[in-house]
């Protein structure tokens, strides 16, 4: 028998690191979830805090939890999907999409959009908000998905803090918005609810970019800060994925930071507004 | 295993705010060209400012200045400032991951977050370098930093522009240094046995 000599090079030397790929791999086969090829550090910081507050003096400890405790999963679940969203974030983004895809969209019959990643739904109705004032929402059908059943839930309720309706206003307004913003909501109390309009040709569904598969024929897919979180190897995959949901010419939106440069898929995208990450998938 | 020629150290972290441009711009200039290390830098800015900051600091360095990109792979004698909004996290492959969750100390980017990270991923070979600033963020990092094994330099608040942040360090644990901007350059380039080249 030959015993092969591991490479000490590609083997961690955290144990805690040991300990995540472990949980990650319990995570997977237990409740099919699959976090093995997320970054480490931001996965760590997460899990390092569920154990402070949960009491557990180890990581494998809470492995334990996880594993035969389903409700405790789900709280580690929420704490592993990142919701940082807002209406009309970076306006200059949308911006982009008024000026430059709105114009090559309105030559559709139909246009049909993927929201991958799609949280609280914040982003979702910023685009729907965009399509109603460009006369193309009627026509339009937005699948907006995300792993995480709970921010479903929220996004298909649409109601916001109406705290947070000055900032909206503001990025509506940098983003070329043509309308008053407080024309898409009702304030109740402390909450803004949004225009039913704004839902009727939404679709929200459960899907998880690591494990299902392609959504097809899209005109646009956006899939913004979600890449950030996932290994080389993934963000591959997904960027795979995303290529064979889109039709030739279709639109795909990443965020700000994330890239496609590195990956083999690359050549079949040429960049519409390198800036914002809008990119077009050749004829 | 690391022999005396060895260098002690394998990567610096520097957290700084308020007045942390102003701070900087003394800091940086003094290191050597040959520094062999990579430096992130963790300062406090607005979401929506541009990229200023990098063309201003890189033209004055002699170290090249760079906004730090998702997984990079860490360069020595590279300085990676956090793109603003974005926290900077440091991979145990030594690669940078960049996040948009949640705010740490009201901050996005957070120097805890980066501390955090770094300790994490170099252990007793990081140095953790607070600066000027209005609040505490940074000293949690700083004390897993120390706790870790690294080396804590703090700014001297006498001389910062605002001591809150240099203070709420020196409150946790006792730095190894507390100094003057100038001087905490100088050291820098002492420990990687950069002596001034004529």
């Amino acid at each position: 028998m030959v015993i092969q000599e591991l490479n000490s090079e590609i083997l961690p030397n955290d144990p805690q690191i040991i300990e995540i790929n472990l949980l990650f791999e319990g995570i997977f086969q237990r409740y099919g979830y699959d976090f093995r090829d997320y970054g480490k550090a931001h996965a760590k910081r997460r899990i390092m805090h569920r154990m402070a507050i949960s009491g557990f003096s180890s990581i494998s400890e809470l492995q334990h939890m996880v594993l035969y405790d389903e409700s405790f999963f789900h709280l580690l679940l929420q704490d592993l999907s990142i919701n940082t969203t807002e209406m009309f974030r970076d306006p200059e983004f949308f911006l982009s999409i008024r000026e430059q895809v709105i114009p090559v969209l309105k030559t559709y019959p139909f246009i049909k959009i993927w929201h991958a990643g799609c949280s609280t739904g914040e982003e979702v109705y910023s685009m729907a908000i965009l399509l109603q004032e460009e006369g193309l929402l009627n026509r339009t059908q937005i699948y907006a998905t995300d792993f995480n059943p709970n921010v479903l839930q929220k996004a298909k309720e649409a109601i916001y803090p109406v705290s947070q309706m000055k900032d909206y206003t503001r990025n509506y307004l940098k983003s070329g918005g043509k309308s008053s913003f407080s024309e898409y909501y009702n304030a109740r109390y402390d909450s803004a609810i949004l225009k039913k309009i704004l839902k009727e040709n939404i679709v929200f569904a459960d899907h998880n970019l690591v494990t299902d598969s392609v959504f097809g024929e899209m005109n646009l897919v956006m899939c913004r800060n979600t890449l950030i979180y996932f290994n080389k190897q993934l963000q591959d995959k997904v960027v795979g994925l995303f290529r064979d949901s889109l039709v030739s010419g279709g639109f795909l939106c990443l965020g700000s930071k994330e890239s496609i440069s590195f990956s083999p898929h690359n050549i079949y995208f040429e960049p519409i507004v390198a800036k914002h990450k809008i990119f077009r998938m050749k004829y | 295993m690391q022999s005396a020629n060895t260098v002690p150290y394998d990567a610096i972290v520097i957290g700084a705010s308020a007045g942390g441009l102003d701070a900087l711009g003394i800091f940086l200039p003094i290191l050597d060209v040959r520094l062999p290390v990579p430096i992130l830098i963790v300062q406090h800015i607005s979401a929506t400012s541009d990229s200023f900051i990098i063309t201003y600091f890189d033209r004055l360095c002699k170290l090249k200045v760079k906004e730090a990109e998702e997984k990079e792979i860490l360069k020595p004698g590279h300085v990676y400032f956090a793109p603003p909004d974005y926290h900077l996290l440091v991979e145990s492959d030594k690669s940078i991951s960049l996040s948009n969750e949640e705010k740490v100390n009201y901050s996005r980017p957070s120097i805890d977050v980066l501390f955090e990270t770094a300790s994490w991923a170099f252990g007793n070979r990081l140095i953790g370098i607070i600066l000027t600033g209005a609040n505490w963020d940074g000293a949690a990092g700083c004390e897993l930093i120390r706790k870790s094994g690294g080396m804590v330099i703090v700014q001297d608040p006498k001389t910062a522009s605002i001591a809150r942040m240099p203070e709420s360090v020196i409150e946790r644990l006792n730095p190894d240094y507390v100094l003057p901007l100038k001087e905490i350059g100088h050291l820098i380039n002492k420990i990687f046995f950069l002596t001034p080249t004529r």
